[in-house]
């Protein structure tokens, strides 16, 4: 994958479609999410805004049956093409989930660093630096920093969030797709993981879903409504929220069906 | 809900009629009848141990696990031969079980739709209803006429087939159980499927695959009809692998069939001291399987 330093176009998604067995979750979604900038997609369950999130980092073919058509263009490389290796498009593409996922064998310490020692050898030295930066980053290293080696599972749900974070920075990805981030998250610990996106906004391209209008409208740049597997609008935040040119978007985003 | 605490009480005495009190005695009535059924759970076992330690506990001396058997008519000898041949004979099977079962295991719990794994599970299930006496025939056929001898390696063979079932089918279900979560967390890193494997899957179920292995040892370090024609006996301390070997479950056979009253003594040691081993490994399984608990806590 070669940079393409003229473009701002962080991925692109062309003629995209998603199935699971004979069933299309995807219908052709045709999309630029730009670099360094937060995208949102929004839309009522089953829309098809987790599968589009997962086809970005090839996790949707994980799934039973799945399988796709189309292309997902990152850095100029269609990360679908045969000469692509996956393991290597999920390095360099993060993911955040729903549900924190902490490995609860794990130490705090090994789970930031277990992208790093699972796929390398690194010196102790790299592994303790990266461990700091990158809880610091996650705005969860002044909690965790006397217990660096207890197990991860001992948090509480918000730090084991910001935990997840801290360990999809570690293997450093140019791009970090969140899957409903905050949704099991009381209102303080949202707070910090929105804070923490728009901080981490000026390194990374962000992908987030979101069941949450206002999260959407607080910590994106641009927004996308996915309907029925297809995307219905997709355009700046503040002209999405304020002029909605579609009228199932607008019914959508003030409440009237979802 | 009565507001008034009089009326309360009128209602719920009121509630007090035939229905009531059929409830009332079926409860008592099934509840006599399950703890009757514990009972019964474990009068035998509590029975078996009980007559063993009356019957066998005089005749465990150090000498017992010291010495080798003596000739008919000496006083004293022991079965020393017997519990280090029984260790050394389990250990062959599990250099051959646990490295098969693990793996075939392994494929089976990670791919389980695939049809191979179907089979895979069905043959194992098999295999593990096979009468063990049948195994000691395969074991014979295989080994033993090859080799033109009985010997330790054949039934270390046979008990290892043994335990393959077992411990593919526990690892099997174990890695099942691990959250698909915990699999996504490790791929979406950018770590290789055979790493996320080895190094998180594994990991997570790593008390419930070694429950399943101590099992599996424990259930053929009973067994006594697969290495009747395999290993035989042997009355002296032997560790050759290409020699008939004497283990506890076949020393108490023939001990137990001969007609002198020393021996019959030495049998009901050996039965007790088989039986507390295996009870032993159980508990450790509990142990391990309650650290797993907690972990998950």
């Amino acid at each position: 994958m070669t940079n393409s330093a003229n473009t701002n176009t962080g991925i692109i998604a062309q003629d995209l479609k998603a199935y699971f067995g004979s069933i299309e979750v995807l219908k052709g979604i045709n999309m630029s999410m730009q670099k360094n900038k937060v995208t949102a997609l929004i839309g009522p369950s089953g829309c098809g805004k987790t599968t589009f999130l997962r086809t970005l980092n090839r996790m949707h073919e994980l799934a039973r049956n799945a399988s796709i058509k189309g292309k997902v263009i990152v850095d100029g490389a269609d990360i679908y093409s045969s000469s692509i290796d996956p393991v290597l498009v999920r390095k360099k593409i993060g993911m955040v989930f729903q549900k924190p996922n902490p490995f609860p064998t794990m130490s705090i310490y090994d789970n930031v660093v277990a992208g790093l020692k699972l796929t390398g050898r690194h010196s102790r030295k790299h592994l303790d630096e990266v461990v700091e930066k990158t809880l610091v980053q996650a705005a969860l290293w002044d909690e965790v920093k006397d217990s660096l080696r207890k197990s991860g599972a001992s948090l509480s749900g918000g730090q084991q969030q910001r935990l997840c974070i801290a360990r999809t920075l570690a293997v450093d990805p140019e791009v970090i797709l969140m899957d409903e981030p905050a949704s099991a998250l009381d209102p303080i610990s949202t707070a910090k993981i929105e804070e923490l996106i728009f901080q981490l906004k000026d390194s990374y391209t962000i992908v987030i879903v979101t069941h949450n209008m206002q999260q959407a409208a607080r910590v994106s740049d641009f927004t996308a409504f996915f309907y029925l597997g297809e995307l219905i609008e997709f355009n700046g935040t503040r002209s999405m929220f304020t002029r909605p040119q579609k009228k199932q978007t607008e019914d959508y985003i003030t409440g009237r069906f979802g | 809900m009565a507001n008034d605490t009089g009326e309360l009480k009128r209602t719920i005495l009121d509630g007090r009629g035939f229905s009531y009190w059929r409830r009332k005695t079926s409860n008592v009535f099934f509840s006599l009848l399950f703890s009757s059924s514990i009972l019964i759970v474990l009068l035998p076992l509590l029975l078996i141990i009980g007559y063993l330690f009356y019957k066998g506990a005089a005749s465990v001396n150090l000498d017992f696990f010291l010495h080798r058997p003596a000739p008919v008519g000496e006083h004293g000898g022991g079965m020393g031969n017997a519990i280090i041949g029984s260790l050394y004979v389990v250990g062959i099977a599990s250099l051959i079980g646990i490295p098969v079962g693990l793996l075939g295991g392994m494929f089976v719990g990670e791919f389980p739709h695939s049809k191979f794994s179907t089979v895979v599970r069905f043959v194992a299930d098999v295999l593990n209803g096979t009468p063990s006496i049948v195994m000691g025939v395969f074991a014979y056929t295989v080994v033993v006429l090859p080799m033109k001898s009985f010997s330790a390696l054949a039934g270390g063979f046979a008990l290892g087939v043994m335990m393959i079932p077992t411990i593919l089918r526990t690892t099997d279900e174990i890695l099942q159980t691990v959250p698909t979560s915990i699999r996504e967390a490790s791929l979406a890193l950018g770590v290789p499927y055979w790493r996320t494997v080895l190094s998180v899957v594994l990991r997570s179920a790593k008390s419930g695959i070694i429950t399943g292995i101590l099992l599996a040892g424990a259930r053929v370090l009973g067994e006594t009809a697969p290495l009747l024609f395999t290993s035989f006996n042997n009355a002296f301390y032997s560790y050759s692998v290409t020699q008939p070997i004497s283990t506890l479950p076949v020393q108490i056979f023939n001990y137990a069939i001969s007609p002198y009253r020393d021996w019959h003594r030495q049998a009901w040691a050996g039965a007790l001291v088989l039986v507390l081993a295996i009870l032993v490994v159980n508990l450790a399984v509990r142990t391990f399987s309650r650290q797993k608990f907690e972990q998950t806590l």
